[in-house]
């Protein structure tokens, strides 16, 4: 869906982006990783042509978008802010309806739209003609993805869009984002610094550091199999947790107890439930074990067996 | 407040004229406004896009705002004229740098977090200008327009000078008439009018972000109503334009005289002395009202319209010195009155040219005139006493007392010390009663009218007659201050009615009757 060939950005005398290349597919979530400085804001912003880069081309659907017109580009292209970026003269709903009203929907499917959006991202009616001003951070984040929700754009760019918020409700908004059918569907290009957050909501991570990609894969690929020392230093302080939150009961399954015992009196999970999923579970329902199933087989699964499940997977891989 | 009674009396009675005014203070403030805010806020909008365009295009409107109003009317006098047309320029030159500086700094300041939001939402460049910077300036720039506004209405009082009307002219009257009243009315609707326009802009800029958009709308069409108050008078051409100082306007021996004693019927503007010549001379103005020995007289070949029916009051010059200090040193009475006769009209006429005009030292234009006539001796340095000389704050009284320090010096053992400038008759005049100085030049229409106050009977008795009007004041400052005058000096600086000398042979007009004769045949 998204080509980058060879992109390389220069500012003055600095290369902010240094001739890099990646491919991202329709509906993944696709996270530029990396520390202040390393170029992942700049490469986003070069998808709708904010930053013209200095060489190479970038294609969405095949067509080169430097042939494009820009405006007409980025209104087909969601775009999130880290500080909301919201017009302040604007009321939320007026905000919202930017893009339709560029697309010049009629009124009624524009009110619509507003409120359908307003709903499904928690945001009161009673704020529908309220100033940005009036709201707490937290909900002028959820006008922001609203806004960039509003005309239904294949492709989401969100530029750190939770760094602003504090940690509480910066993971109610982000959990509210992940449950919308739209963080699904879309193809989403999402910038942070955040390493939980990287975990959290990519299906790939591109791992940046001085204008260059250094790693491109899954979190999985990335703990596991980094391609340098740097990578693997990169994960170093959060390690354990990552990789409990990276690894799903299915990429466990061969090293997981077949269950013979009666299944049906323990209660059952997912097997798309990762590791630290699985033990907050057992931890808070006090319970000694779960099943799992997957394709008709059925695992059991208590404290002791996912742990040595998960060393055995560490030491295969 | 019997002092409020006049002014309502006042006001009551020039209520049309008041009227006036105020409608042209109104349109030369808008006008200027409109055409400011028209070239100013694209400027400021084009330099908030290109850093190196901002500091030149600031800078020059920053030198413009530090050009002294009245030395930048001056200015457009040879450029544009006088009237409306160089009032309105020079008014727009002074609103323009807080326009471009406040549009230039709202732009600025504009969040880059909106902006971007707007640029990848989609907005065109002109949408992101429209639709985001301007309304989030719009309240720094009205705050430009509101400055602009004020500064206006107040520099708008000096289109009175150079005949674009505005309460300005009852102002600068009142001010050389010495008439608290006539100052009051037109100082108050100023200051109304500023304080009313600042509070409606405030109103405007407070207003509800929602009704933003209303707002941005109808501020153009508001100044362009106002604007619309003022229909730019046009000057007929092939007929005679007269300007007169605001002082002229308002007495009885200037422009009220003219009309009951002359008939004259001529249509005229209000301007400022120190334009007036120059605007003759550029043939902007056909008569006005001057001092007959006026330096720029000659500069500008200017010649004087004989006064045939005497309502201009004769202004001679003669030495006034306290009593008291004559009795002490006798041997002064004749040194001062050696000037007397040597100088008349022409010559002071001329003497003031090279002062005014040639921006000779008056000094040394008096050395000269003495070592002329004969009458310069070396400085005796003497130190038997000394003798305080004031002057008035003008060429020719400077050129007077220069000449009087060196005839004492010369022919007395007496030092001298003169104090030079002292502001206008009353201060003067205070000195002397004052023990300050002992002696200083006075004219005998100012000490008549401006110092005795001498009453209507009194001014028809003495008929505008030089020696009548010499001799009653003379009397009365000897008796009332004991103050002496000498002997006259010769020269009569007095009002006139002036006009180009080539026009004035053309038309065959050298009285005021004639011109009044002149006139009433072209309708």
């Amino acid at each position: 869906m998204i080509e980058a060939k060879n992109i390389t950005k220069k500012f003055r005398q600095q290369t902010a982006v240094d001739n890099i290349s990646f491919n991202i597919e329709e509906g993944e979530n696709f996270v530029l990783l990396g520390t202040s400085g390393c170029g992942k804001t700049t490469t986003l912003k070069m998808l709708n042509r904010l930053i013209e880069p200095t060489a190479g081309s970038i294609y969405i659907n095949q067509k080169n978008i430097e042939e494009q017109n820009a405006e007409t580009l980025r209104r087909s292209i969601g775009y999130v802010l880290q500080n909301t970026g919201l017009f302040p003269h604007y009321t939320v709903a007026e905000n919202i309806a930017v893009v339709p009203n560029l697309f010049k929907w009629n009124k009624e499917k524009i009110r619509l739209r507003v409120e359908e959006l307003m709903r499904k991202l928690h945001l009161s009616k009673e704020y529908y003609n309220a100033y940005p001003n009036e709201l707490s951070g937290g909900q002028q984040q959820r006008v922001g993805l609203a806004r960039a929700l509003a005309a239904d754009a294949a492709i989401l760019l969100m530029d750190e869009p939770f760094g602003a918020l504090d940690p509480i409700t910066r993971t109610k908004v982000r959990t509210d984002f992940i449950n919308l059918e739209e963080f699904k569907k879309k193809t989403i290009v999402l910038v942070t610094h955040d390493v939980q957050e990287a975990f959290e909501l990519a299906d790939r991570i591109c791992l940046m550091d001085k204008g260059k990609i250094i790693q491109t894969g899954t979190p999985a690929e990335l703990l596991f199999k980094p391609v340098d020392s740097f990578v693997k230093t990169f994960f170093d302080e959060q390690r354990l947790q990552l990789e409990y939150k990276s690894v799903t009961l299915q990429m466990l399954w061969q090293f997981l107890k077949d269950d013979h015992s009666n299944t049906s009196s323990l209660k059952e999970i997912s097997s798309q439930t990762n590791i630290w999923q699985a033990l907050e579970y057992l931890n808070t329902n006090n319970d000694d074990s779960v099943s799992t199933k997957n394709n008709n087989t059925v695992k059991e699964i208590n404290y002791a067996s996912l742990m040595h499940a998960f060393n055995q997977y560490k030491k295969y891989n | 407040m019997e002092q409020q009674q006049n002014l309502w009396n006042f006001i009551v009675q020039q209520r049309d004229k008041l009227l006036d005014q105020t409608i042209a203070h109104i349109g030369l403030t808008f006008i200027s406004l409109l055409i400011a805010v028209a070239i100013g806020l694209p400027l400021g909008i084009f330099i908030a896009r290109r850093r190196k365009a901002a500091g030149i295009v600031l800078n020059i409107a920053g030198i413009l705002q530090t050009i002294p109003s009245i030395a930048l009317l001056g200015f457009m006098i040879p450029l544009l004229g006088i009237g409306p047309l160089p009032a309105i320029t020079a008014l727009f030159l002074y609103a323009l740098l807080p326009i471009i500086r406040n549009t230039y700094t709202g732009i600025k300041e504009t969040d880059a977090s909106v902006l971007e939001a707007a640029t990848a939402m989609g907005f065109s460049r002109w949408q992101v200008l429209t639709k985001v910077e301007l309304p989030l300036a719009f309240p720094v720039i009205l705050a430009g327009i509101r400055t602009a506004t004020v500064i206006n209405v107040g520099v708008a009082t000096l289109a009175a000078y150079i005949a674009a009307g505005g309460l300005g002219e009852f102002i600068f009257g009142g001010i050389s008439l010495n008439n608290t009243n006539m100052i009051l009315a037109g100082a108050i609707p100023a200051a109304l009018l500023a304080i009313l326009f600042d509070f409606l802009l405030s109103r405007i800029q407070k207003i509800n972000l929602k009704k933003l958009r209303l707002a941005v709308w109808l501020m153009p069409v508001i100044i362009l109503l106002l604007s619309s108050f003022y229909v730019i008078p046009s000057f007929e051409k092939n007929k005679l334009l007269a300007g007169f100082t605001p002082e002229f306007m308002g007495r009885q021996d200037g422009y009220l005289g003219l009309k009951s004693v002359y008939q004259l019927n001529i249509k005229n503007v209000v301007i400022s002395d120190a334009v007036m010549y120059k605007a003759a001379y550029e043939k902007k103005l056909d008569i006005i009202s001057g001092y007959s020995t006026d330096g720029r007289l000659k500069a500008f070949d200017l010649v004087v319209l004989d006064d045939d029916r005497h309502i201009f009051p004769p202004y001679y010059a003669a030495p006034v010195i306290r009593a008291d200090v004559l009795k002490t040193y006798p041997q002064l009475e004749n040194v001062l009155n050696m000037l007397s006769g040597k100088i008349n009209d022409s010559i002071m006429t001329a003497l003031n040219y090279e002062v005014d005009y040639l921006k000779q030292s008056p000094e040394k234009v008096a050395r000269n005139f003495l070592l002329e006539n004969d009458l310069y001796k070396p400085p005796q340095n003497g130190n038997k006493g000394t003798i305080r000389l004031g002057s008035k704050i003008f060429g020719e009284q400077y050129i007077l007392i220069n000449m009087y320090a060196m005839l004492i010096r010369g022919y007395t053992n007496l030092n001298v010390e003169t104090k030079t400038g002292l502001g206008g008759t009353k201060i003067c005049f205070d000195a002397l009663t004052n023990n300050q100085i002992d002696m200083y030049p006075e004219y005998t229409g100012t000490g008549l009218l401006a110092i005795l106050n001498a009453s209507a009977n009194t001014l028809d008795k003495l008929k505008q007659n030089k020696d009548s009007i010499y001799h009653y004041v003379s009397g009365q400052f000897k008796q009332k201050y004991n103050l002496t005058w000498l002997k006259p000096i010769g020269f009569n600086n007095a009002y006139a009615l002036m006009m180009r000398r080539k026009q004035s042979d053309e038309l065959n007009v050298h009285s005021i009757s004639e011109l009044t004769n002149y006139i009433d045949k072209q309708k």
